[in-house]
């Protein structure tokens, strides 16, 4: 089980991820993975409380693997999230943080 | 075109002084997500994948040139150089943040427009024939009656909670634009034997999960009629229109389980009561509308024929332009340019603001101030004298917009998709680039004729797939995106809804696929005139699925 806790930064709308340091971070490199249950019913806690305090909207806890050390959600939807549109690659976190792995 | 009167201009700014105060609580946090997202969704705000989207209305997809600038300069200055225009006519910024979004509307509404009723469950943007008051096959201008609806909807307590939204066209030729047939409400605007105007009134279309054809329910209404009618049908919407599951809560499914002669005695009866209202419209109201959209004056330009035979002569690719982007003006030295925003391999729909300011810059020169919409994704100057067509093609040239492929296989509808769009499955601009970067030579595109691809990355259909000659729907299946073929659909006065061919394909497939379609319509049409759907209509699905999957093939 690996899964982060992700959503929008409520100002802007950008996506974030939530980092071991309890900051909601624009590059889903650095978030935190948690790898049991426990640490799942923590990060949806710490969403709750994220949504609450009014920081992000849309928060949802999402699957994802490890690759050569990189986080890699399961679902394209997300990893589309992650680095921006295929389309338009000089947009997004690829175009800000590293190259496109969206697809 | 039509200008805020002051009624008008105090409304929108109240209105966008109203939401800044909502966005300020917002941010504050005095007011919680569920209370607001209904209120920033009335104001056209969505939040997707990557940020907030702004959908703007283009009322009818009509605007002037400083309205375009202003487009373009939102885009450079609050976005990412960037907009998207839409299947409805509008326009969407990919990249606003919610702070920027009072400011945004504040610029529009100096430009008098804004983004209300842009989502939600009330009438949306009324879209309209794109060549409206410039097509040679025009009986009457469908604008005129689209402000009035635009203005009678704007706000309106009784329509702003409906089931499900609501959505209306307006054509005013045989020949629709507008696909009316696909609508909540179509109306289509003619003449009766006395010479009158009136309207042909559909109801029930829509695309979505469940497509159907709208029913004509009255083959002619008085045009002062216009407003106590639709408010009849709107009446028995309102009242019986399914609450309980919002996937059967469009109008459509209330006309398929009524019935459509119950539908429309219930329709009839209610109007009984509306029609000696003062919902009638007086002739003096409709003159003042239609005044606003007096046809432009146009000079006689009859040096333009030589002009452009000369023009056509010297450059292959001008000649190619005003063949396929270029139609019939009712005035014989004038043309309507469609200004295709497909360019091979590019993004269905999109614009930078150098472009939208090219385009302003050449509506206001050359085009009467006109500039349109189209809900095919391209952007129309509808009043052009043949004389000036060249340097209309020049400038277009020049910043990437003269792609001379207007209703040829690369002139494809795409959503968003997964790309951008929260409720996707599916990426579709991705698909469409494939397709029209295979299909790139025009000559190729030529020969193939009139076809048209339209393309969805989810069941909502805001990319038409139900209605293109060839529909590609994007679903996903096992975690991966796997596409459905549908032939045969169309949105114009024959409407039809495209049928699903056999199983899907795989994103590495669909162009594979489409071209094997393509072969075997050319293999098979009667002589070059045969255009796609006529051949599809006469032969049928079996040797496109023999072609795909082979004579064994089932359904998937």
């Amino acid at each position: 089980m690996k899964k982060v806790l992700t959503a929008n930064r409520l100002t802007d709308g950008i996506a974030v991820w939530l980092g071991a340091n309890g900051q909601w971070l624009e590059n889903i490199e650095t978030a935190l993975i948690a790898r049991h249950q426990e640490a799942v019913d923590a990060l949806e806690e710490a969403g709750k409380s994220a949504f609450n305090d009014n920081l992000v909207v849309d928060v949802e806890v999402i699957d994802v693997d490890e690759v050569d050390g990189d986080i890699y959600p399961i679902r394209l939807r997300e990893r589309i999230r992650a680095a921006g549109p295929t389309i338009r690659t000089d947009l997004g976190k690829q175009a800000e943080f590293k190259p496109a792995t969206a697809a | 075109m039509y200008r805020y009167d002051e009624f008008d201009h105090d409304f929108v700014r109240q209105r966008v002084s109203q939401y800044r105060d909502q966005v300020e609580r917002r941010m504050s946090g005095e007011i919680d997500e569920t209370a607001f997202k209904p209120l920033r969704l009335m104001n056209g705000v969505y939040l997707q994948l990557h940020a907030y989207m702004l959908r703007v209305a283009i009322p009818y997809g009509t605007l002037n040139s400083r309205q375009m600038r202003r487009l373009a300069r939102i885009a450079r200055d609050y976005d990412k150089g960037y907009g998207h225009f839409t299947t409805r006519q509008n326009i969407q910024y990919n990249w606003p943040k919610l702070s920027d979004t009072p400011a945004i509307l504040e610029e529009l509404a100096e430009v008098e427009m804004h983004a209300i009723q842009t989502s939600g469950n009330c009438i949306r943007n009324v879209s309209a024939d794109h060549f409206a008051g410039a097509a040679a096959d025009e009986v009457a201008d469908p604008r005129p009656y689209a402000e009035i609806l635009r203005q009678w909807s704007s706000n309106h307590p009784e329509y702003s909670f409906l089931p499900r939204k609501f959505k209306i066209a307006v054509t005013g030729a045989e020949r629709d634009r507008a696909a009316i047939q696909v609508h909540d409400i179509g109306l289509h605007l003619k003449r009766n034997e006395e010479g009158a105007l009136g309207f042909a009134v559909w109801v029930g279309g829509g695309q979505g999960r469940t497509p159907v054809i709208a029913k004509k329910i009255r083959d002619f209404l008085p045009e002062a009629d216009l407003l106590s009618y639709t408010t009849a049908i709107m009446r028995v919407y309102n009242l019986y229109g399914r609450r309980d599951n919002k996937y059967k809560a469009r109008i459509k499914i209330l006309v398929n389980e009524t019935g459509e002669e119950e539908f429309t005695r219930q329709v009839e009866a209610e109007w009984q009561k509306l029609k000696e209202t003062e919902l009638k419209l007086p002739q003096d109201d409709l003159a003042a509308i239609a005044a606003y959209f007096a046809p432009p004056k146009l000079q006689d330009r009859a040096e333009g024929w030589g002009l452009i035979a000369a023009a056509k002569k010297a450059d292959p690719g001008f000649a190619a332009w005003v063949h396929q982007n270029v139609t019939p003006h009712r005035h014989p030295d004038y043309g309507v340019v469609t200004i295709s925003l497909k360019p091979i391999g590019g993004i269905p729909g999109d614009a930078d603001d150098t472009q939208m300011e090219t385009v302003a810059d050449l509506a206001e020169k050359f085009g009467h101030d006109e500039i349109r919409v189209s809900h095919e994704q391209n952007l129309v100057l509808p009043h052009v004298a043949l004389a000036d067509l060249e340097h209309v093609y020049k400038a277009l040239l020049a910043v990437g917009l003269a792609t001379a492929n207007a209703g040829l296989v690369s002139d494809i509808i795409a959503c968003p998709g997964l790309d951008y769009c929260a409720l996707a499955n599916a990426r579709s601009i991705p698909v469409a680039q494939e397709i029209s970067e295979r299909f790139a030579s025009l000559e190729r595109q030529r020969e193939i004729g009139e076809l048209k691809i339209k393309i969805s990355g989810c069941i909502n259909a805001c990319g038409h797939h139900h209605v293109g000659h060839i529909g590609i729907l994007g679903v996903e299946k096992k975690g991966a995106e796997l596409y459905q073929i549908t032939l045969g659909g169309s949105g114009d006065e024959n409407t039809s809804i495209g049928q699903i061919i056999g199983r899907g394909f795989e994103p590495e497939k669909v162009t594979d696929a489409v071209e094997t379609i393509v072969e075997t319509y050319l293999g098979l049409r009667e002589n070059a005139d045969e255009t796609f759907l006529e051949a599809y209509r006469r032969i049928g699905p079996a040797p496109f699925k023999e072609a795909l999957y082979g004579e064994t093939s089932k359904a998937a």
